[in-house]
């Protein structure tokens, strides 16, 4: 079996004009949803998985944009004969409310106002973005998706999914994630959004009417983000004490090898992703609890599950650690849910998750090979 | 190494209908699977090889992948009903602390282990060479097992260590040995439990 990309795709948008309610109080009075779909719906509209996406993805899961030719970030997983075989599945990628490629979201035009939102655009909860998707699954026919799958703050959406609607989803594929963010995690988004609320060009979130970017914030919040996706021997090996000039010059530009790739990735980051977007998602990571209103009780929490659960962690992930995996774990099994979970040995940090670790995509198309629909 | 079917229907006779049953080093979960289909039990396996993870989510058994040598962290007290340690004993380092968690997390226990007094294997070290035989695969420069014992050695850390034997059958290949088990069994088969 040969595996292949899914081909050139384009995406969808979904109009809804019914308004959501969010948990932040308050309604969205209308919204759009873009969307990309690879592989057929079968008869029985039971071959549905849903890939969640986290803090910089995207609808474009797989394939090759027919627009921009970009390469859908989990491209390795999903397409014909991967272990998420577009043959037997039909997959779905959205991009969230509060986003920055083409749903709703702060860039967006504020109907009240006729401008954009900026941030006045409410804040948005991972529960609200998986109700918005609920809404599309609906618009698109699907009662019961065959798997919800996610890796980081994707994973937090595929667990919640089998709490807020246990009877529409069959297998959760929980990768990188965690029930909750530690304090240590909250503090590393805090930077990142100082980094960019501090940013002159912010302008209170309204820099689209100034006609600026708050690029240097997003940048540095993008730089302090990828040095938590990266394992300590990961940089070590890629990067080690390289200097660019073979010795050192005494000078703040840079030198070591390591300061212009994360400044390259920060520029990168800034020239195309919103700020209101990062901030609203990384917020959206920090309240992420499902044990909130349980007392803390994740066991209790997750007792409403009803789906089958793969949970993934990978060794040299600290950001969101195998420790946080094997929460989710024993609170899934100590409520008697079925759960299997793989502690993948990998080097690269929580970016591990968006690799093809031979491992990890074992395991990956040994469950996903065993769902029946 | 695997366990022969027989061994599979002693475990299940030991086991309820619908019992929480966790198996350590549960392999490609053969026997989860055999006790899911005979006595509908809710089971969960543990093993670390990789490869073997891979068998068991293959097979569609729930399992979960940590390093026992580092304990059952995390698994809340009396959870399971039975948790079973197939020929995997002789592996681990610390073998005290296994058995407590084995008690801890389970109401009983059930463990397997070859039994190195067993007579071929004596008559080996008589002849000068450290056994080798079904049960024990290994060379002594390859083998995975660190503790060596016998059924009696056994029976005295269960003493020491507060262990109550509810059932122990001890086999020579598939023939069950009633006398002189610890010269005649090459495996011996325990249901413990912890005193009252």
């Amino acid at each position: 079996m040969h595996a292949q990309s899914v081909g050139t795709v384009a995406p969808q948008t979904a109009h809804f004009t019914e308004p959501l309610p969010l948990k932040s109080g308050g309604a969205l009075p209308e919204y759009d949803l873009v969307y990309e779909t690879y592989g057929q719906l079968n008869a029985e509209r039971s071959n549905a998985v849903l890939v969640c996406h986290a803090l910089s993805g995207s609808h474009h899961v797989a394939g090759i944009d027919a627009t921009t030719g970009a390469v859908g970030w989990w491209d390795n997983l999903v397409g014909p004969g991967k272990p998420l075989d577009t043959n037997r599945f039909f997959v779905i990628g959205v991009n969230n409310l509060g986003g920055c490629y083409g749903s709703s979201g702060p860039k967006s035009i504020n109907p009240a106002t006729g401008k954009p939102w900026g941030a006045d655009f409410p804040f948005v909860t991972v529960e609200d973005w998986v109700v918005a998707q609920a809404r599309l699954a609906d618009r698109l026919g699907i009662g019961r998706f065959a798997a919800v799958v996610g890796g980081s703050l994707g994973g937090m959406q595929a667990l919640s999914w089998t709490l807020q609607y246990p009877d529409r989803v069959a297998h959760a594929l929980v990768i990188a994630s965690a029930p909750k963010l530690t304090a240590q995690n909250i503090a590393f988004n805090e930077v990142a959004r100082q980094a960019i609320l501090k940013d002159p060009d912010f302008h209170g979130g309204h820099y689209y009417e100034h006609g600026v970017v708050p690029v240097r914030g997003l940048a540095l919040a993008r730089m302090v983000g990828h040095i938590t996706y990266l394992s300590d021997d990961a940089m070590g090996q890629k990067f080690g004490r390289t200097l660019r000039h073979d010795k050192p010059v005494f000078s703040y530009d840079v030198e070591f090898e390591i300061e212009s790739y994360l400044r390259y990735q920060g520029d990168k980051f800034a020239g195309f992703f919103d700020a209101n977007t990062y901030l609203l998602t990384t917020k959206a990571l920090d309240y992420y609890d499902p044990a909130f209103d349980f007392n803390g009780d994740l066991v209790a929490a997750l007792g409403r599950a009803k789906a089958e659960f793969l949970v993934v962690s990978f060794s040299t992930d600290w950001r969101f650690s195998p420790a946080r995996s094997r929460e989710i774990v024993y609170a899934l099994m100590h409520s008697d849910r079925r759960v299997s979970y793989a502690e993948v040995d990998c080097a690269a940090g929580h970016d591990s998750f968006l690799l093809d670790e031979p491992q990890y995509h074992a395991v990956l198309r040994a469950y996903i090979d065993n769902i029946r629909f | 190494m695997s366990l022969e079917r027989f061994d599979y229907d002693v475990i299940a006779s030991w086991i309820e209908p619908g019992e929480r049953v966790l198996d350590l080093g549960c392999g490609d979960g053969s026997l989860l699977r055999h006790l899911k289909a005979v006595r509908q039990i809710r089971g969960y396996g543990v093993e670390n090889n990789p490869e073997r993870l891979v068998a068991c989510v293959r097979n569609g058994i729930n399992v979960i992948q940590i390093d026992l040598d580092q304990g059952l962290a995390g698994f809340d007290d009396g959870f399971f009903d039975h948790v079973i340690m197939s020929l995997s004993l002789q592996a681990m380092h610390n073998t005290q602390d296994i058995l407590r968690e084995m008690l801890r997390v389970g109401r009983e226990a059930v463990v397997s282990f070859p039994n190195f007094a067993y007579w071929r294997h004596r008559q080996a070290i008589l002849n000068g060479h450290m056994p080798v035989s079904k049960n024990l695969p290994y060379q002594w420069y390859d083998t995975p097992n660190v503790r060596f014992f016998t059924i009696a050695d056994f029976e005295v850390l269960c003493e020491q260590e507060g262990i109550v034997i509810h059932e122990r059958l001890a086999f020579d290949e598939d023939k069950v040995i009633l006398d002189e088990p610890n010269f005649l069994a090459s495996v011996a088969l325990y249901r413990l439990g912890r005193k009252a």
